[in-house]
């Protein structure tokens, strides 16, 4: 047996006639904190769906933990821990009932639950708000509550369908700590997310998934060096005749025009590139009026492939998300 | 034998617990039956049947006590049919994820919300009856304790039966349904046939015949025949009318609540194995 944990090929997902998830296909390792990164609508969720055994998997191949999804999904079922996208929690319930239900569902014995849970209360942080309904928790708490009842079974592998949405920046960092060190005891991880930030944060391995397909996949530093080293953003008096001037320079590997200026990355460090290039515009008389360098982020890797901007405050893009249900 | 379906039951009945209004409204119905229509119409129609002399060595009951019977079946009826709806508010609530998504098998699924359902008919049962003997039902008269508490056991029996094929009908549409008032729907929709062609409220004898033919095989009316069978006796008179019920037909009428029970149960096996939740 390999140490991939889950292994997935050309796995399709069709809603009507709509394809939603379009001939993915990735591997995850065992230990590994593995990432979709992309936009609302691009069939996260969907694939997420198939793999935990709640849509039927329609064409392709996937297996979980050595358990292929199609045919044995009782044993997948057995070895996953879930959180979904939205909150599914009874919020008529108490913290400990949420898990002790969950403990029945998974048919762990009475003792087992009760060690269990106070485990996972403890871990989560929630011991003082055991007695608590859930309606009484703040959005952190549901979400931390949320976590620990997919670990209660002692997952193989975790699956979190975005799990920070919704969440303020501070909660959210604590969050990623909180996932590092559920990883770091072992358990494998598969996130979805739309945040660059997070996906960049957590991931050893990513995936940008658009409109259904994987547009890239790497280990985070390998996605951003896909861009060159640095990223340099000239304004100029003359753009395109900067552009002619430099495309032809070694230490340049690509040039392309955004906003009022132009994006140039590099092969080499920026710091040393960018005063030989501001040298060569000047000699030619063209006087620069910007100049801008950064370090690539994921937003750059996800507009270099896309070829366009993933922002979560569009208002189309949360029409989508909330039209589905 | 799984053990899983207890896990449904356990949270069915927190939530059934914890929120008293939902047991308090649903007893209010039949209260209000037996308080007003029961008390109202047992003055006109015992006056009815007083014109018919009694015959002798047999037991006329009054109308409240006939009709308190079917007060009985109509609120395990109401609660049966509403009692999937559980799973509805779980679903539209996104909880039923959890659920879907386990190892635990579907059946237990419905078992579960079965079980816990004839459980919340069991209590509305004794209430009922309970408030009934206190307004003057005669239930049980002239019984000695050991004849009362096998009656009770018969009328459980009944109720637990009946409510079991109407609980797994409800689960069967509420997993099919997408919103609540579609529910609501049909089961308005359903209610009334069942209750008004049934023996619940008035004797079937005067019954159109193909009223009279639905009325027989109608469960809700298997379960009234139970009830009064156990509650009021094999052999009495009321409003003039001689009602003599003899061991056979009663195990027809428990025959009739299995075969009832085991249909739906089918039906409620096949939606849930097609239902998809996300
Ligand atoms: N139940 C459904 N029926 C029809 N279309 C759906 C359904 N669920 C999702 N979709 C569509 O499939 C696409 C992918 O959705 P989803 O997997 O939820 O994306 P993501 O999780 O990446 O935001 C979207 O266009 C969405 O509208
Ligand atoms: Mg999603």
């Amino acid at each position: 047996m390999s140490t991939s944990i889950i292994e997935v090929k050309d796995l399709e997902h069709q809603y009507g006639d709509f394809k939603a998830v379009d001939g993915i296909s990735f591997t995850v390792g065992k230990g590994e904190i593995f990432s979709f990164l992309g936009p609302n609508g691009a069939g996260k969720s969907t694939a997420i769906n198939v793999l935990i055994t709640l849509l039927k998997l329609q064409k392709g191949e996937a297996s979980i933990a050595g358990y292929d999804v199609r045919t044995e999904p009782e044993k997948v079922r057995e070895s996953i821990g879930i959180v979904f996208q939205e909150v599914t929690l009874d919020r008529d319930m108490t913290a400990w009932e949420i898990l002790e239900f969950h403990g029945r569902l998974y048919g762990m014995t009475r003792s087992d639950r009760k060690e269990r849970i106070q485990e996972i209360l403890e871990l989560v942080k929630l011991e003082e708000k055991k007695d608590t309904f859930v309606k009484k928790l703040s959005g952190g708490m549901k979400r931390r509550l949320e976590i620990g009842r997919g670990l209660m079974t002692r997952p193989i592998v975790l699956f979190l369908d975005e799990p920070t949405i919704g969440l303020d920046p501070q909660t959210r960092m604590r969050m990623w700590d909180y996932i590092k060190a559920v990883n770091e005891e072992g358990t494998t991880i598969f996130l979805t997310t739309h945040y660059m930030d997070e996906a960049d944060n957590l991931s050893d391995r990513i995936s940008i998934i658009d409109h259904g397909k994987i547009i890239a996949s790497g280990k985070p530093w390998e996605l951003k060096n896909a861009l060159g080293q640095d990223l340099i953003y000239l304004e100029t008096s003359d753009n395109s005749k900067t552009r002619a001037i430099i495309s032809d320079l070694v230490s340049v590997s690509g040039v392309t025009d955004k906003g009022k200026g132009i994006l140039i990355t590099t092969n080499d460090d920026g710091t040393k590139v960018l005063p030989l290039l501001i040298e060569e515009i000047r000699n030619s008389g063209i006087s620069v009026i910007t100049v801008n360098l950064k370090k690539p982020s994921m937003d750059d890797v996800f507009v270099h492939f896309t070829g366009r901007e993933l922002r979560d405050d569009k208002p189309e893009k949360i029409s989508i998300a909330f039209g589905r249900r | 034998m799984h053990y899983g379906f207890l896990t449904i039951y356990w949270r069915d009945m927190i939530r059934f617990l914890r929120f008293k209004t939902l047991l308090i409204s649903s007893l209010i119905q039949p209260a209000l039956w037996m308080a007003f229509f029961g008390i109202a119409m047992s003055a006109n129609f015992d006056r009815l049947g007083a014109s018919i002399p009694p015959i002798p060595g047999v037991p006329e009951v009054q109308y409240l006590t006939y009709m308190a019977a079917g007060v009985i079946a109509m609120t395990v009826l109401f609660t049966s049919l509403f009692g999937g709806i559980v799973l509805l508010f779980d679903k539209n609530w996104g909880l039923m994820r959890e659920i879907m998504a386990s190892p635990l098998p579907r059946d237990q699924i419905i078992f579960g919300i079965a079980l816990s359902g004839m459980t919340k008919s069991f209590i509305q049962v004794i209430i009922v009856m309970v408030f009934g003997l206190l307004i003057g039902v005669t239930f049980f008269a002239g019984y000695s304790i050991g004849h009362t508490v096998v009656a009770l056991l018969g009328i459980m029996l009944f109720v637990g039966m009946f409510s079991i094929g109407f609980l797994f009908f409800s689960a069967a549409i509420s997993i099919s349904m997408e919103t609540p008032e579609g529910l609501q729907g049909i089961i308005t929709l359903l209610t009334m046939p069942i209750f008004f062609a049934s023996n619940a409220l008035y004797p079937v004898e005067a019954f159109p015949p193909v009223l009279q033919a639905i009325s027989t095989v109608n469960p809700l009316s298997q379960l009234v025949n139970g009830v009064r069978y156990f509650a009021i006796g094999d052999n009495f008179t009321t409003m003039g009318i001689h009602y003599v019920y003899t061991t056979a037909e009663i195990l027809l009428s428990f025959t009739i609540l299995v075969i009832f029970a085991v249909a739906m149960f089918g039906v409620a096996w096949w939606r849930f194995k097609k239902a998809v939740v996300t």
